[in-house]
């Protein structure tokens, strides 16, 4: 028998493992089923595009341009035209109240400002207590009213449509088109997911043999580190394949999110991803003491990676040391890579970086998970 | 050190440090071939961390021996093949069933027929038509009971046994002890931990071990005589009175109720023999008897109380 690695120990501990896994039919459930849950929940749930915003135009004198605006609202998705106000104060009564989210005025003497070539300015007021559906609104908005002017200057005012028009737009969405949040959030949902199930169950199950007495009589046998690590972290491998899996069919079949690149990089970039979340959840074991620290710790590091690996939020929003954090977050790199590969077409070339910085975070991580397990055997 | 064909364990200067704290000092100690060796000691004397150095799950920080002919530092490996180690928390696993976990065992021993050998295991313990149950469902005795057939599926020449039968009821106890007999006379040889009285008189050799240091260590009958100890029965009517009364008296070094009687022992033959003498008169039936272990023992845990109840530098 090999004196340092031997596969009928390996295989006890892989068989061991496993039937624990089976046994554990809560634990069992919660690696299936959430990744599910979520994907449903976040998938149908989130969206960052505002819908039906109740909006008001505030308005002095009525206008072809103006009922052009309103036209245009109503036929938006975005905005629920709910009337029209002669003064600033009703407007700003409506903004108070909650009445309206959005307030469009449209000065005096608009058309014929317009007409003249003078540029005149519409003012947007929107509700910014919640910012993300206020800087939707204002996104859309600017194509709202931008569809309402060409709709509006035809025939002897064509002349000034040709002007630039009196907002600067700028909304480019490359590859979501048809703007629907699910399709971003959904590849994201796989790093956050695998992130969480990862650690918190690699953690748990090897803290749970130094809690429950087991390791003890583990290490008084000749099992080696090597042995018990890889017998135990393997069939979490194997979890992590399964919610991959039903995490991609979900995708396909219930949000319609596209798989246009390289399967290979995909394949290498999530094993990749697996194994880093897995050394975390074996650096977590080696501080924890208990499976409930163990818990603790793992959702210590979830927090982050929801919030700063640009899953949530865009990254490039983010001030400069959260962006340094979020850095060193795997998921953050897992992240552009999925949605590089999934939505963007990419191969390996485009997604060499995010690995490397995979890579360079694993090696880390497993440095310090080393040192630190060297201390706990004695 | 010379090896020695009759000598399973041979230990010396052995000493562990846990921080700031010794835990285990200079310790001695020579472990006969086919012997029980009890290990006594109150809690947190360094009983468990001794076992630990000698079976190679700790490394000492001070000190050689050997185990089995090997270096208990470098061969540390090849100790845990031969070495059957029962700890004093039920560590196999509760969600696993009695076959699946002689099965894991025997797998991390690399057990040639495990088939067999874990049909055998659960027939010995008699336990045919469980091998099924999940052993988390087990009660304390048959828990311990499997734990001890775990440690013996790859047949170790040295069993470990860690306070093995706390918090287990008196006739499981008693079981248990008829196995470990039965082993020993196999030849195997067996270091036991415990703080039962009736689990000490069963050991061939005693070590008495407090706050990391090893107080005495002998055969088991002797130890009584070699604290020097001697004791009266006493029998009478209002029992507590006497205690709380003889309690402040100098001869009278220990007084102990036992059920219906007193037993004072003390080391000063001369001053017991006239506190008995004195008391003789009154209404109390007082007898000498030989000093037993269960009085040698309540006597030592007291003293290392009063001798080592002082800060380690102290000590030291």
């Amino acid at each position: 028998m090999n004196r340092l690695f031997s596969w009928t120990r390996f295989l006890g501990v892989l068989i061991k493992e496993f039937i624990q896994m089976k046994r554990d039919r809560v634990t069992f459930a919660m690696m299936i089923g959430m990744p599910v849950m979520q994907l449903l929940l976040f998938g149908y749930a989130i969206d960052t595009d505002p819908h039906n915003l109740p909006t008001l135009v505030e308005v002095a004198d009525e206008s072809p341009v103006v009922r052009s605006l309103t036209a245009a609202m109503d036929t938006s998705d975005y905005f629920d035209f709910i009337g029209i106000v002669t003064s600033e104060a009703e407007s700003a009564e409506a903004l108070k109240d909650g009445t309206a989210t959005v307030i469009l005025t449209v000065p005096p003497g608009f058309e014929r400002d317009m007409i003249r070539g003078l540029r005149p300015e519409i003012l947007l007021t929107v509700d910014a207590s919640d910012p993300v559906a206020a800087g939707g609104a204002i996104g859309a908005m600017n194509g709202v009213v931008e569809t309402a002017m060409k709709q509006s200057l035809t025939g002897p005012l064509s002349f000034a449509a040709g002007s630039e028009p009196p907002f600067e737009m700028v909304v480019h969405r490359a590859f979501n088109p048809s703007e629907e949040t699910s399709i971003n959030i959904v590849p994201g949902l796989l790093a956050v997911i695998l992130s969480m199930t990862m650690i918190l169950i690699t953690a748990v199950a090897i803290v749970r043999e130094t809690e429950k007495g087991t390791m003890e009589s583990l290490i008084a046998t000749p099992v080696t580190a090597a042995e018990v690590m890889l017998g135990k972290i393997l069939p979490y491998v194997f979890v992590g394949y399964v919610q991959t899996f039903v995490f991609l069919i979900a995708a396909r079949v219930l949000f319609n999110v596209p798989f246009s690149g390289s399967f290979l990089a995909f394949f290498l970039g999530f094993n990749l991803y697996i194994i880093v979340n897995l050394a975390i959840g074996f650096l977590v074991s080696t501080v924890a003491r208990t499976q409930m620290q163990a818990m603790q710790l793992s959702f210590f590091t979830i927090l982050p990676t929801v919030l700063l690996s640009g899953f949530m939020f865009p990254f490039s929003a983010m001030p400069g040391w959260a962006q340094t954090i979020g850095t060193a977050i795997p998921a953050t790199h897992f992240l552009r890579l999925v949605r590089k590969v999934m939505l963007k077409g990419g191969g390996l070339p485009e997604v060499a970086g995010n690995m490397m910085a995979i890579v360079v975070i694993l090696v880390v991580v497993v440095a310090i998970a080393l040192r630190r397990y060297r201390q706990t055997l004695d | 050190m010379p090896e020695k064909d009759d000598v399973a364990i041979s230990v010396t200067g052995l000493t562990k440090v846990f921080g700031d704290r010794k835990v285990v000092d200079d310790f001695d100690m020579e472990v006969k071939k086919g012997a029980i060796y009890g290990f006594l000691g109150p809690n947190g004397s360094g009983k468990t961390t001794t076992i630990r150095m000698m079976c190679g799950l700790l490394t000492p920080d001070g000190g050689a021996g050997q185990c089995l002919g090997l270096d208990i530092v470098k061969d540390s490996r090849e100790i845990k093949k031969r070495v059957g180690y029962m700890t004093q928390k039920f560590s196999l696993y509760e969600d696993l069933t009695i076959a699946e976990n002689l099965d894991f065992v025997a797998r991390m021993f690399g057990m040639a027929g495990r088939k067999r050998l874990v049909e055998e295991a659960v027939r010995d313990l008699g336990l045919e038509g469980r091998a099924g149950q999940l052993a988390g469902t087990l009660s304390g005795g048959w828990k311990q009971r499997l734990a001890l057939a775990a440690c013996m599926i790859h047949n170790p020449d040295l069993l470990l046994l860690d306070e093995p039968t706390a918090g287990v009821d008196p006739k499981a106890r008693r079981d248990f002890w008829d196995e470990i007999r039965r082993l020993a006379a196999k030849g195997v040889t067996v270091l036991v931990s415990t703080h039962y009285m009736d689990e000490a008189v069963q050991c061939d050799h005693i070590a008495y071990i407090a706050y990391g240091k090893k107080l005495i260590d002998g055969a088991a009958e002797d130890i009584p005589t070699t604290i020097g100890l001697s004791t009266y029965v006493v029998k009478g009517p209002d029992l507590n009175a006497l205690e709380e009364r003889l309690k402040q008296e100098d001869g009278a070094g220990q007084v102990i109720r036992f059920g219906a009687e007193l037993h004072v022992s003390g080391t000063d033959k001369v001053a017991l023999d006239a506190l008995a003498a004195r008391e003789a008169n009154g209404p109390y039936e007082w007898q000498a008897k030989k000093a037993g272990l269960e009085e040698a023992f309540i006597y030592l845990m007291a003293g290392a109380k009063d001798n080592f109840g002082a800060p380690l530098e102290e000590v030291k």
